[in-house]
């Protein structure tokens, strides 16, 4: 199945992420081509098959509901390009 | 030092353990003699993203120092290095991606602090593609890894830089991590041990995710009697990774010698079929002809739906994906786009510009596959195909112990030759990526030569049966020497 330019601006949208005008022909082309490739699995034969949750079938484990680990709020800061006085900087959200 | 330190660059682990114990050098020469290595040929094969010499300088004087006081363990001083997908504290973690490039962890994984905490000694990160995503190493962001056999080819990916220093005995061992062949296909491509665990028995904590349900923690090794080491010190339960696995680890390395009698080998029909070179064929049944000639006893077994593992694989991953690499927003760290006005701006720029082509893909089939309208009929289906693929496993492990067959088609590819189409480097993966999806054991072992390039052995068996795999590698290495041979001008 082929997707359209609109599709493919569509999904990116819905994925955060800008294709620059001169990415989008390739990414068109080929996510076509992984898209049709992967639509060969609709011909497999999977009624009464319950999808895979866990490849071991491991159910999630739980703990106790403690704390665990120490905050190095400036440590973790260190990666950002944007904090003031412990805070995240953003572009304005509220007006 | 007895031995001239222009030599240990070819000695294995477990020769180089004997060597420190016995006093013959010291960690602190071990690590000279291969920083040396590195600097002087290292830089030909791009196989390293960041060098901490100093760091490891200092590992080696403390491992040294340990081993004096009699305080050594069986990784004490000896040389390793991870693929760059391992968060290390303080040393910047990149993923062959700029999104990361200015990335430095405040913690360290699981898998990096055990083998520090075991006294290996960390000469450095490797080159990979770009957050694991590729099967060639040409999507790091820092450049394509060479092939020490022959530089104008790939050394296979994502593990490609931990594979290609492997080969060129820039170092003994490495780490690497494999979500659909990632370890095991570049050991095929560069004639080195590439060793997968079950999904869950190494820790995935700090390591940079991909597809979480399939990513495992594995090692690169020149011979199995290593990867059986290096295993012993990484696996285990680890309150950090909730999918990991409360399972004893046993010795690996005291089954190693066990004799092969009894041990039923599946071959799969399939694997053999008119996708794979023909050479490539030859040399891993010769490879299944030295088990059978050791007691071994072959017998074909059936994966009916072994043709969807790479569709599913191409629905699940991408959809983990999209999901795992949300995170990447440009405000809390990584890549963060400059004059955004407003935040969905700054999201998307600092994304578009932050991740490479091949994870875009990747970012984008897996929402496409998520969306309204699109979630049954594609990630819904390949986890139902998924099951199918497992239990076609689980049907084989009844009849045999452990399945053998190629790692990779053909051997290593020129650069640049499969990057046009995704589907035909994605179809690099076929005979490896079964495994991850039913979350099974596999290892790569080097089994001879095609056109002078080298052919990996794979050997897959059932969950925990990592010690038998070892066994079966290790005693194919006893009765050949395709492991000892190193690529020429890397001897």
């Amino acid at each position: 199945m082929s997707l359209s330019k609109d599709q493919v601006q569509h999904i990116a949208m819905l994925a955060r992420l800008r294709i620059g005008d001169d990415e989008t022909a390739d990414v068109v082309d080929k996510l076509s081509r992984i898209v049709e490739f992967v639509d060969q699995l609709q011909a497999a034969p999977t009624e009464g098959v319950l999808p895979m949750a866990h490849p071991l079938n491991q159910v999630q484990r739980l703990r106790a509901d403690g704390v665990s680990e120490r905050v190095e709020r400036d440590l973790y800061q260190q990666n950002a390009s944007a904090v003031e006085d412990g805070y995240y900087l953003v572009p304005k959200v509220i007006e | 030092m007895s031995m001239a330190a222009g030599e240990l660059h070819a000695l294995t682990l477990a020769e180089l353990a004997r060597g420190l114990e016995a006093g013959d050098y010291t960690s602190r020469e071990l690590t000279e003699a291969l920083l040396e290595r590195v600097s002087a040929v290292g830089e030909r094969l791009n196989a390293f993203i960041t060098l901490t010499a100093d760091e490891a300088l200092a590992a080696a004087d403390r491992a040294d120092r340990h081993r004096a006081e009699g305080k050594s363990g069986p990784l004490t001083g000896l040389p390793i290095v991870h693929k760059d997908i391992f968060c290390t504290r303080g040393v910047r973690t990149t993923c062959g991606s700029r999104m990361l490039d200015n990335f430095v962890p405040p913690y360290d994984a699981t898998v990096v602090e055990r083998l520090a905490g075991a006294g290996a000694v960390s000469l450095g990160k490797t080159n990979m593609d770009e957050f694991a995503m590729g099967s060639s190493n040409e999507t790091s962001y820092y450049g394509p890894v060479r092939n020490p056999w022959d530089l104008a080819r790939s050394p296979g990916g994502s593990s490609g830089g931990s594979a290609a220093a492997v080969a060129a005995r820039l170092v003994p061992a490495a780490t690497g991590t494999d979500t659909g062949g990632s370890i095991r296909q570049p050991a095929a491509l560069t004639g080195t041990v590439g060793l997968k665990p079950t999904y869950g028995r190494v820790s995935r904590h700090g390591m940079v995710a991909f597809a979480s349900s399939l990513d495992q923690a594995g090692v690169i090794t020149r011979s199995a009697e290593d990867a059986a080491l290096l295993l012993g010190a990484m696996a285990g339960f680890d309150e950090r990774d909730s999918t990991s696995v409360e399972e004893p680890v046993p010795d690996y390395r005291a089954s190693l010698d066990e004799p092969l009698s009894g041990l039923r080998v599946g071959i799969v029909r399939q694997h053999f079929d008119a996708g794979l070179d023909e050479e490539t064929g030859r040399r891993v049944r010769e490879a299944i002809a030295v088990l059978e000639a050791q007691g071994a006893s072959v017998r074909e077994v059936d994966l009916p739906n072994l043709d969807l593992s790479v569709p599913t694989y191409y629905v699940v991953a991408p959809a983990e994906c999209s999901s795992n690499m949300s995170r990447f927003d440009g405000v809390r760290f990584g890549h963060r786009a400059a004059d955004a006005d407003e935040l969905l701006e700054l999201y998307c720029n600092s994304r578009g510009e932050g991740f490479g082509a091949e994870v875009k893909r990747r970012i984008l089939t897996g929402t496409y596959v998520l969306s309204a309208g699109y979630y049954d009929a594609y990630y819904l289906k390949a986890q139902k195909v998924r099951q199918l693929i497992a239990d076609d496993f689980r049907k084989a492990f009844a009849e045999v112990d452990l399945i053998a067959g190629p790692t990779a088609p053909t051997p290593a590819f020129a650069l640049g030759d499969k990057t046009d189409d995704p589907i035909t480097m994605y179809l690099n993966d076929i005979y490896t990526i079964g495994a991850n999806l039913a979350g099974l054991p596999g290892i790569s072992v080097p089994c001879g030569l095609a056109d002078g390039l080298p052919v990996g052995l794979h050997l897959v068996g059932a969950p925990f049966a990592e010690a038998r795999l070892l066994n079966c590698a290790h005693r194919y290495q006893a009765d050949t020497d395709w492991h000892r041979q190193a690529p020429e001008g890397w001897e």
